[in-house]
């Protein structure tokens, strides 16, 4: 394995294993303060019991998206010593302040989990608002670097080196409103999504357990807003992408020739050769409009630039494909239970919503990664766009395979581990007979001080 | 003092605090390896309780200066992340084992056969990791991650051997006692019994005193191998009153500990070790990478380190006080608990 692919693979399986932690980091505390708060409200102890169970596992998950994260860190310069040179004074500035929200977070993250019994009520729910807060807060931070990566202002390119650095400029990059708006309502979709997946799937066994119920409540009210408002996110996403990196979604879409009145490919397979997309469902003038939106509108394609600087198209266009039908997928369900909500149905017995919504559990975060996919591999061959090229980036140390080999079975380890850990949790909970349907009547003070 | 030496000065304050802080939750892991006796569970027990809540804010510091360091000395962090990409990423695959074998430990169902995997793990990646983190430091002292240019050759000539000499490993050596040290005399402090205590109070004597060998060591193995590090250390102009003070710190702790006076103990073995450190650090003032790159020289350019010094103001006001709660809230003096309707 050449050592660039091996650096890049190392990265790719760092990012990929570590987004999945930070998704839940960032969604998880608010469903926990929700539950919380409505325990403190209603005083039904079946919301304190949600909110103690959530933040069991999410200790577990935030622990190993600490560790994962770490690792991250260090690699960029372990990897990518060449583009930290370059672009470490420009982006330090998102990494610190991520690593302050960071901090903030992992404070309030030990208040909230070993504080239960240590500080009042109204603390403790301050606690987690903290952690809420902090968590989103880095996740915007750090996809501000990356968009950085993708249009990078802020700086004067001066014989390779950069010079007038402004690190303020740079954090205002064209690409930063679009990337952490679509990301931070990403992670909140695609967690909900997961949460009230495995609930569904529960209750289709047994419709009557409040525990579940309420579950799936919370978990609906993070996870479907999101969903809902992700197409259009992704929409701005786009639009961004035509004006500053038409080559990236010109791989997207697998456009191969620059046009007017670009049509929109479903599906198809890109055949580089005769460079042509086949077997597309093509919308007449369908890019155009979601590019632009002006059906004549001329979209850039990938003959814009020369091959040498064009992505892996198959596998940007497959994972821009992948992300688009999930999206949908997820919105017209969120829509769907959103109608029967409101039309004040009982979701829990509505089988086939129960179905939808218990094979949307994986969804929302194979979602995540195909649209990181899109980002990351669709910006190749550049690291920094324009400006830096993935191969100049990387460290000159031989051998490169060995650690990617390692970190690989490292996280494939964890993985497992923690998969089984929840797992175990999760088929424990329905065997809570206690909350079998305990449908709560109103009102009841039914304080709950035990299940520590 | 410039802004870069400010910013440099702040790093190393961080690299302090994860010493004190992190490397007693990494001590702890020692202790947990080497519980013995008849209330070899309670020990364990107390460990866990002792590092369970803070350990997250813990490893944070860490974070802090790895993401200063690069945001401020870029030249610096590309050239570690080059030359010593074998032993960080050794130190990188503890910290991952030993951070999530703790929380599976923790968090997994209790009391079985599993459990204690972790519990093994997650002590076994305590001994290890504070050895490779301290051979880094060691590289670094000893001048390993200089410009070598020409003079290193093939695979192991440049990125094995001038990280794996007798210098650097009595180094690494050295960090792991010091991080079981300041982890014993921290648990002497945080056990409620009796027995407890003294279990720990053995412990850390018997640590402390091997500290004083390992540096004895260390400071040996410097003179052919670290001498930039060691002429400092002898013949600056701080050296002596640090090595006084440094001394007096070493034997208030250890008298301490023989008087049980528990607070003043850990206040002692924070500043010994601490004081440690900042030696180092002045020895190879003015340099970041010694023998060739300075502070000047890798620094940023000064809006970089302006912004980077504002959003380290910023953070502090947040931050002091967030971390002053957390550790009033579970490492005060024993409160009475507060039930949570209270
Ligand atoms: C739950 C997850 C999820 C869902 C449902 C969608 N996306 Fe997405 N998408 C992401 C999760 C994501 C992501 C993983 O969060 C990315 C990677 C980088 C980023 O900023 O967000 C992303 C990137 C991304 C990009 C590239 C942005 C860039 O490189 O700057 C585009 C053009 C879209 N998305 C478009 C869409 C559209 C049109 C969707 C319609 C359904 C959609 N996404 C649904
Ligand atoms: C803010 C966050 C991120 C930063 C700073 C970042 C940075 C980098 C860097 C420096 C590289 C190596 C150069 C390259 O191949 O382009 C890289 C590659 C990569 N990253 Fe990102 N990345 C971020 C987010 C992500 C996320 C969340 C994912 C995934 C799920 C991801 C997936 C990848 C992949 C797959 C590669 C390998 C690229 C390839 O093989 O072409 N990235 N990233
Ligand atoms: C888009 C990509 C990313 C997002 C959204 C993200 C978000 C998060 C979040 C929310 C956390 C909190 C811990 C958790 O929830 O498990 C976290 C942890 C962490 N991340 Fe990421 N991250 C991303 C990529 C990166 C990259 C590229 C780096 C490295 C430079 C990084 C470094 C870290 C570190 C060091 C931690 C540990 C913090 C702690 O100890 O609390 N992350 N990340």
């Amino acid at each position: 394995m050449p050592d660039l692919l091996a650096a890049r693979s190392q990265m790719g399986v760092s990012l990929a294993f570590h987004i999945v932690f930070a998704v839940i980091g960032i969604a998880m505390p608010l469903m926990m303060v929700v539950a919380e708060r409505r325990w403190q409200v209603t005083g039904h102890a079946i919301y304190l019991d949600l909110a103690k169970r959530w933040a069991k596992g999410t200790a577990i998950l935030f622990a190993v998206g600490a560790v994962s994260g770490t690792v991250l860190s260090f690699e960029l310069g372990l990897l990518w010593p060449g583009f930290m040179q370059f672009a470490g004074a420009i982006i330090g500035m998102p990494f610190s302040l991520e690593g302050f929200a960071f901090f903030t977070e992992a404070i309030f993250l030990g208040i909230y989990l070993y504080g239960w019994d240590r500080i009042s009520r109204r603390a403790h729910l301050w606690a987690g608002v903290a952690v809420a807060v902090s968590g989103a807060a880095s996740g915007v931070f750090v996809v501000i670097a990356n968009a950085w990566m993708n249009a990078p202002t802020g700086f004067d390119l001066v014989t390779g080196q950069a010079v007038n650095v402004d690190p303020i400029a740079a954090m205002g990059n064209a690409a930063a409103l679009s990337q952490t708006l679509h990301m931070t309502l990403a992670a909140y979709a695609a967690t909900g999504f997961a949460v009230a997946g495995i609930h569904a799937s529960l209750l289709l066994k047994d419709p009557a357990n409040a525990f579940h119920r309420r579950a799936l409540g919370i978990a609906l009210l993070v996870g479907g807003p999101a969903a809902v408002l992700q197409p259009i996110s992704g929409d701005l996403s786009a639009r961004h992408l035509a004006v500053h990196q038409p080559v990236k979604l010109a791989a997207a879409e697998a456009l191969f020739r620059t046009r007017a009145g670009a049509p929109l490919s479903l599906g198809g397979w890109p055949d580089m050769a005769a460079r042509q997309t086949r077997f597309a469902v093509e919308i007449p003038y369908g890019l155009s409009l979601l590019a632009f939106h002006d059906p004549r509108a001329e979209v850039l394609g990938l003959d814009a630039v020369s091959p040498d600087e064009w992505p892996n198209v198959p596998a940007v266009h497959l994972s821009f494909q992948v992300m688009v039908a999930l999206g949908t997928y997820l919105a017209v369900v969120a829509l769907w239970a959103g109608c029967l909500a409101w039309r004040r149905a009982d979701l829990a017995h509505q089988r086939w919503l129960m179905r939808a919504i218990a094979l949307a559990t994986p969804l929302g975060f194979l979602a995540v990664e195909a649209g990181w996919m899109v980002t990351e591999l669709g910006r190749q061959p550049w690291v920094i766009y324009g400006v830096l090229k993935t191969r100049d980036a990387v460290t000159p140390m031989p051998g490169l395979v060995v650690p990617f080999l390692t970190f690989t079975l490292l996280y494939c380890f964890l993985g497992v581990i923690v998969v089984w850990l929840l797992y175990r949790q999760i088929i424990r909970s329905p065997a809570v007979p206690e909350w079998r349907g305990f449908y709560m009547p109103g009102g009841g003070k039914r304080d709950a001080g035990g299940q520590a | 003092m410039s802004l870069p030496d400010v910013l440099a000065g702040i790093i190393f304050l961080a690299l302090n605090a994860y010493a004190l802080l992190g490397g007693a939750d990494f001590g702890g892991g020692v202790w947990d390896l080497m519980a013995r006796g008849p209330r070899k569970e309670r020990q364990r027990e107390l460990i866990a309780d002792a590092i369970g809540p803070v350990w997250e804010a813990n490893h944070v510091w860490l974070i802090l200066a790895v993401v200063l360091l690069f945001t401020a000395f870029p030249p610096a962090f590309a050239r570690l992340g080059t030359l010593l990409h074998i032993p960080l990423s050794l130190v990188l695959i503890g910290i991952v084992l030993r951070g999530s074998a703790f929380t599976f430990w923790r968090y997994g169902s209790h009391g079985d056969e599993e459990q204690r995997h972790w519990g093994v793990t997650f002590a076994v990646a305590s001994l290890i990791t504070p050895l490779l983190l301290g051979t880094t430091a060691g590289a670094i002292a000893a001048g390993a991650v200089g410009d070598g240019g020409a003079t290193r050759e093939g695979f192991y000539g440049t990125y094995v051997a001038p990280w794996l000499t007798p210098f650097t490993l009595s180094v690494g050596l050295f960090a792991l006692i010091a991080f079981a040290f300041l982890a014993a005399v921290y648990l002497t402090f945080e056990a409620s019994e009796r027995e407890l205590r003294e279990d720990f109070r053995r412990r850390a004597l018997g640590a402390g005193v091997a500290l004083f060998v390992a540096a004895a060591l260390a400071l040996f193995l410097s003179r052919a191998h670290a001498p930039l590090v060691r002429d400092a250390l002898i013949f600056a102009a701080w050296a002596v009153p640090l090595h006084l003070l440094t001394g007096a710190a070493a034997l208030a702790a250890l008298a301490a500990l023989w008087f049980r006076r528990w607070r003043l103990a850990r206040v002692a073995a924070a500043a010994q070790v601490s004081l440690i450190l900042w030696g180092w650090a002045l020895s190879q003032h003015p340099y970041i990478l010694p023998p060739d790159l300075t502070i000047a020289a890798a620094a940023a350019p000064a809006v970089t380190l302006r912004l980077a010094l504002g959003a380290l103001a910023l953070g502090a006001v947040v931050l002091l006080p967030s971390l002053y709660y957390l550790f009033r809230v579970f490492k005060g003096s024993r409160r009475p608990v507060v039930p949570h309707d209270a």
